[in-house]
C-alpha cells in the first residue's frame, strides 16, 4: 500500500509546517512511518502494517462516525428524547461475526510471513552474534572472521553534565567502530546468543529483532536488498549501558564483501582455518614484548571502549555496583588474580568475562589500570602472560 | 433490577448503635468497607503522584538527546519502579477502593464478607509500597531491570531486588485476600432478588477480576520466589549454566502478566457501563452480552501470554497460536465498544465530567485496542517489540483506559461518597487538560516506535529528538493537571454544595435509588428486596 505513508504525511504536513516555524525547530524531522524496508521480510512487514492500519482506520471511521453523530444529535440540549431499547440479537450477532471475518482475512497474509521468517534453511552465510554487556561480537563461521563491535560515539558528546559542549555526530549513538558487513542478495543466517544477560539484536530495516539469550542459540535470517548502511540498537534492557550498544550492518556488493573478508582475514593471523573458534578479536603476535609506554597508550583506549562505562574514566567507579579501580585491592594486588578476574568475570555481578578481547588488548588495559590514578605498581603486563593464563 | 419501598434514609436510624473510634484509631482499626475503600483510594492517589514524579523525571531526561539530569542506571531504576508503582500501587489499589465502596452498596449488603481481613488487606499494601520506594535509597539503587524483572539481569543487582521481591509477595497476599473477600461478598451477601444477572456490571467485572487475581497472583509469587532462590540459595531455575532457562521466567511472568492487564481494565469496563446509561438516560445496551464478553476476555487472557515473547524465537507453531489467540480478543472487546455506542445511540445525553471521561475512555481505549491489533500480527510485533510503539500502546489502554475511567468513577460517585457536588467547571477543565496533555505525550510515541526507537533508553539518536520533545511537553501538561484533580476532590469535600440523593437520576443501582447522599456509615443493615 504505497500511498499510505504519503497520504498521512500530507494530512499532517500543516502541523509539521507550523512546528517548523517555531525557532529551533527548523531542522525538524517528523518521521511518521516505518523506515523504508531493505529486505524481503521487512517489505512484507511494512505491507502487513499498512494493511492492518487501513483496517483500523476503516473501523475507526465507521465506529466513531456513529458515536460522534450520536453525541451531536442525541443530546438533551438538542431536544433528544431517550429511546428505551436495550438489546437486539441480530445486531449483536452481526457485530460479532464481521470482526471475526476481518481477523481471518488478516491472519492469512500474516501467517505466510511468520512461516517465511522462521525458514532460516539453506543460508549463504552464517554469522554467530554474541551479545555482551555492552558490545556485540560477530563471528563469521565460514570465513573465519571474528571481531567486536562497540559504540563509536565519544563519551564527551553523551555526558552533557561534563559541559564539554561537544557537538553531536550525525549518527550519534548509532555508530560503531566495526560494522557487521554482509553481501547484498545473499541469505544471511544469524545465530544469536548472549554471554551475560538477555539482549536484543534489532535492525528494523532488515526486519530482524531477536533476543540473545545466555546459554541458548536462536536463529534468524535476512537478505539485504541493496547496498547501504542499516542501523539499529539493542532492543532488550540489559543494564546500565543498554542505550549505548548500537548495531550497524553494512551491505556490500558480493565482490566488495569478498574483498572485505580478505582484508579482515589478513588482519587475523595466525591462519583462521586452524584456530577459528579460539581466535581472539584482533590477533597480534602474542609473543612480542611491548614497551611500557606502548602498553599505556593502547591501554587507555581499550579502557575507554570497554571499562570506562562502569569503572569511569576517573577509575572511581560507581560503588557499590561498579567498584573503584583506583586503590582497588585486586588491581594493586598480584597480577594473576586480576588476569583471572578479567578473563572469567565475576558471577552474580555486572563484571563480565572479557576473554573476547585480544591478548594485547588485555595486557595493555591491565598495565593501564595498574599504573593510573593512584595505582603505582610500576609493572607491565605482557600479552604472553595473558596467553598463558587463558590455558 | 430495582425498587423496594424503603425510604432512602433508612440506614441513618441505626447509625449510632455502636460507637466507633475517631481520629487515627478509626482509620487504623476500621473494618468498615467505606473507610477501607477511602483508605485504598487515597493510598492509590499518593502512589499515583509518586509514580508520576518518576515519569516526569524520565520525560525531563528524554526532552533532549544526551544525558542532562540522571545517570543511565538511575534512569533504569526510574522506568522500573514507575511501572511497578503505577501497576501495583496506583491502578490496582484504586480498583480495590472502588470495590470496597461500591460492591456492598450495589448488591444490598451491609459490608464485605470478611471485614477484619479487609483491614489487613489494606494495611499489607502500605509496607509493600514503602519497600518499593525505599529501595531507591539502598546501596546499588532500586531495581533497574524493567518492571518485568527478567533474569539474569536482575540477578546482578543488590539488596533492592530482595526488597522488590518481598514487596511483590506482600502485594500478592493482599490481592488474594481482597479477591477472596470480594468473591465471597458477591456470591453470598446479595440482597433477596438480586440474581447474578441483575447485578450492576461493575460487580460482574470485579467478580471476574477477582477470579483472575486468585489464578495469577500465586504464579507471580512462584516466579519471584524462584528468582530469590536463584539469587541466594544456589538454585538455577533461570540460569542456563545450571540447566535452567531464562526464557522460562518470561513464560511464567507473562502467564501472570497478561491476565494482570485485564485485572486493571475489566473494572474500568464496569465503571463505564454504569456511567454511560446514566448520562444517556437509557438502559445499558446488551447487558447479557457485556457479561459474556467480559468472561470471554478473561478466559482468553490465559492463552495469549506468548505475544509478549515473539522475539524470543519460539517455534512457528507457537508464534501462530499466540497470534491467533491474541487477535481473537478483539472480538469480545469490539462487542463491548459497540454496546457502549449503542447505549448512547438515541439517548438524551448530557456531558458532565464523568460522561466526558467515559467518552474519552471509549475513544482512547479504542485507539489502544487498535494498536493492540497491530501488535497482535506477529511479524509486525517483531519489528515493533520493545520500541516506543509498545509504550504508546499500553499507556493508551492503561492511562486513557484504566486511569480515565477511575477519574470518571470518582467524579460520578463523589456525591454519594461525600454528600457534596464537585465543581463542574473545574472537573471539565481537568478532563480537557488531561485529554490534551495525554495525547501530546503519547500519540507521538507511536511514530517514535515505528521509526525504531527502543524503550528504556536514557538517550537517543538525533532523528528521534522532535517527537520526544513533544512527548515531554505533553507529559508535563498531563502530570501537573492531576494536581487540579486533587484540588477538585478537596474542594468538593469542603464545599457547601449539598448533593441530592440521586443527582444523576440513575434508575437501576441500589446505591443511588435506596441510599441518601452521603451514604450512611452503615448501609443496608436490613437487606432491600430487589424485584
Amino acid at each position: 500500500m504505497p500511498m499510505g505513508p504519503s497520504l498521512i504525511s500530507r494530512l499532517l504536513s500543516p502541523l509539521a509546517a507550523a512546528a517548523a516555524l517555531a525557532p529551533g525547530l527548523s531542522r525538524a524531522s517528523y518521521g511518521l512511518d516505518m523506515l523504508p524496508p531493505a529486505s524481503p521480510i521487512a517489505s512484507q512487514i511494512y505491507d502487513l502494517h499498512w494493511a492492518i492500519m487501513w483496517v483500523c482506520v476503516a473501523i475507526f471511521v465507521v465506529v466513531f462516525g456513529a458515536m460522534f453523530y450520536s453525541v451531536f444529535k442525541h443530546r438533551k440540549s438538542a431536544g433528544a428524547k431517550a429511546a428505551h431499547f436495550h438489546e437486539n440479537t441480530t445486531v449483536e450477532v452481526v457485530w460479532t461475526v464481521i470482526p471475526l471475518l476481518i481477523l481471518v482475512g488478516m491472519a492469512y497474509p500474516a501467517t505466510k510471513t511468520v512461516l517465511d521468517m522462521k525458514d532460516a534453511s539453506n543460508p549463504d552465510l552464517t554469522i554467530k552474534v554474541t551479545a555482551y554487556q555492552w558490545a556485540w561480537e560477530y563471528d563469521y563461521l565460514q570465513d573465519g572472521v571474528k571481531f567486536n563491535s562497540n559504540l563509536a560515539t565519544p563519551r564527551a558528546q553523551i555526558e552533557e553534565w561534563e559541559k564539554t559542549g561537544a557537538p553531536k555526530n550525525k549518527d550519534y549513538l548509532l555508530e560503531v567502530d566495526n560494522a557487521m558487513v554482509v553481501p547484498v542478495g545473499k541469505k544471511v543466517r544469524l545465530l544469536v546468543t548472549a554471554n551475560d544477560v538477555i539482549h536484543g539484536w534489532y535492525v528494523p530495516q532488515l526486519g530482524v529483532n531477536q533476543y540473545g539469550i545466555p546459554g541458548f542459540v536462536k536463529d534468524v535470517w535476512f537478505t539485504a536488498d541493496k547496498p547501504g548502511i542499516y542501523r539499529g540498537q539493542c532492543s532488550q534492557i540489559c543494564g546500565k549501558e543498554h542505550g549505548y550498544m548500537p548495531i550497524v550492518v553494512e551491505a556490500k556488493a558480493p565482490e566488495a564483501y569478498a574483498a572485505w573478508v580478505k582484508e579482515r582475514q589478513a588482519k587475523s593471523a595466525p591462519a583462521p582455518a586452524a584456530t577459528a573458534a579460539a581466535a581472539p578479536a584482533v590477533a597480534e603476535d602474542s609473543n612480542k614484548v611491548w614497551a611500557m609506554a606502548e602498553l599505556m597508550t593502547s591501554g587507555e583506549k581499550v579502557f575507554a571502549a570497554n571499562c570506562a562505562a562502569c569503572h569511569q574514566a576517573s577509575g572511581k567507579g560507581m560503588p557499590p555496583t561498579f567498584p573503584a579501580l583506583d586503590g582497588s585491592k585486586v588491581v594493586n594486588g598480584a597480577k594473576g588474580a586480576q588476569i583471572a578476574l578479567v578473563l572469567n568475570g565475576k558471577p552474580g555481578t555486572a563484571m563480565a568475562s572479557f576473554a573476547r578481547l585480544s591478548d594485547a588488548e588485555l595486557a595493555s588495559v591491565m598495565t593501564y589500570t595498574r599504573n593510573s590514578w593512584g595505582n603505582k605498581s610500576g609493572d607491565a603486563t605482557q600479552p604472553a602472560e595473558i596467553k598463558s593464563a587463558r590455558k | 433490577m430495582s425498587a423496594t419501598t424503603h425510604a432512602p434514609a433508612h440506614g441513618h436510624a441505626h447509625d449510632d448503635h455502636h460507637a466507633h473510634p475517631t481520629g487515627l484509631k478509626r482509620w487504623l482499626f476500621t473494618t468498615n468497607h467505606k473507610d477501607i475503600g477511602t483508605l485504598y483510594l487515597w493510598f492509590s492517589f499518593v502512589m499515583f503522584l509518586m509514580g508520576g514524579v518518576m515519569a516526569l523525571l524520565i520525560r525531563a531526561e528524554l526532552f533532549q538527546p544526551g544525558l542532562q539530569f540522571v545517570k543511565p542506571e538511575f534512569f533504569n531504576s526510574l522506568t522500573t519502579v514507575h511501572g511497578l508503582v503505577m501497576v501495583f500501587g496506583a491502578i490496582m489499589p484504586a480498583w480495590v477502593g472502588f470495590a470496597n465502596w461500591l460492591i456492598p452498596m450495589q448488591i444490598g449488603a451491609a459490608d464485605m464478607a470478611f471485614p477484619r481481613m479487609n483491614n489487613w488487606s489494606f494495611y499489607l499494601v502500605v509496607p509493600a509500597a514503602i519497600l518499593l520506594v525505599a529501595s531507591f535509597f539502598v546501596p546499588g539503587g532500586a531495581a533497574a531491570s524493567g518492571w518485568t524483572l527478567y533474569p539474569p539481569l536482575i540477578i546482578q543487582q543488590g539488596i533492592s531486588i530482595d526488597m522488590t521481591i518481598l514487596a511483590v509477595h506482600i502485594l500478592g497476599a493482599s490481592s488474594i485476600m481482597g479477591s477472596i473477600n470480594i468473591i465471597t461478598t458477591i456470591l453470598n451477601l446479595r440482597a433477596p432478588g438480586m440474581t447474578l444477572m441483575k447485578m450492576p456490571l461493575f460487580v460482574w467485572t470485579w467478580l471476574i477480576t477477582a477470579y483472575l487475581l486468585i489464578a495469577v497472583m500465586p504464579v507471580l509469587a512462584g516466579a519471584v520466589t524462584m528468582l530469590l532462590t536463584d539469587r541466594h540459595f544456589g538454585t538455577s531455575f533461570f540460569n542456563a549454566a545450571g540447566g535452567g532457562d531464562p526464557t522460562m521466567f518470561m513464560h511464567i511472568f507473562w502467564f501472570f502478566g497478561h491476565p494482570e492487564v485485564y485485572i486493571m481494565i475489566l473494572p474500568a469496563f464496569g465503571v463505564v457501563s454504569a456511567i454511560l446509561p446514566a448520562f444517556a438516560r437509557k438502559p445499558l445496551f446488551g447487558y447479557a452480552s457485556m457479561v459474556y464478553a467480559t468472561a470471554s476476555i478473561a478466559i482468553l487472557s490465559f492463552i495469549v501470554w506468548g505475544h509478549h515473547m515473539f522475539t524470543v524465537g519460539m517455534p512457528a507453531a507457537g508464534n501462530l497460536f499466540f497470534m491467533y489467540a491474541t487477535m481473537l480478543i478483539a472480538v469480545p472487546t469490539g462487542v463491548k465498544v459497540f454496546n457502549w455506542i449503542a447505549t448512547m445511540w438515541q439517548g438524551s445525553m448530557t456531558f458532565e465530567t464523568p460522561m466526558l471521561f467515559a467518552i474519552g475512555f471509549i475513544c482512547l481505549f479504542t485507539i489502544g485496542g487498535f494498536s493492540g491489533l497491530v501488535l497482535a500480527i506477529t511479524p509486525v510485533d517483531i519489528t515493533l517489540h520493545n520500541t516506543y510503539y509498545v509504550v504508546a500502546h499500553f499507556h493508551y489502554v492503561l492511562v486513557s483506559g484504566a486511569l480515565f475511567s477511575i477519574f470518571a468513577g470518582i467524579y460520578f460517585w463523589l456525591p454519594k461518597f461525600t454528600g457534596k457536588m464537585y465543581h463542574e467547571g473545574l472537573g471539565k477543565l481537568h478532563f480537557w487538560l488531561s485529554l490534551i496533555g495525554f495525547n501530546i505525550a503519547f500519540f507521538p510515541q507511536h511514530f517514535l516506535g515505528l521509526a525504531g526507537m527502543p524503550r528504556r533508553i536514557p538517550d537517543y539518536a538525533l532523528q528521534f529528538a522532535e517527537w520526544n520533545m513533544w512527548s515531554s511537553v505533553g507529559a508535563f501538561i498531563f502530570g501537573f493537571s492531576q494536581l487540579l484533580f486533587l484540588y477538585n476532590v478537596i474542594e468538593c469535600i469542603r464545599s457547601s454544595r449539598k448533593a441530592p440523593d440521586n443527582p444523576w437520576e440513575v434508575q437501576d443501582s441500589l446505591e443511588w435509588t435506596h441510599l441518601p447522599s452521603p451514604a450512611p456509615y452503615h448501609s443496608f443493615e436490613t437487606a432491600p428486596v430487589v424485584k
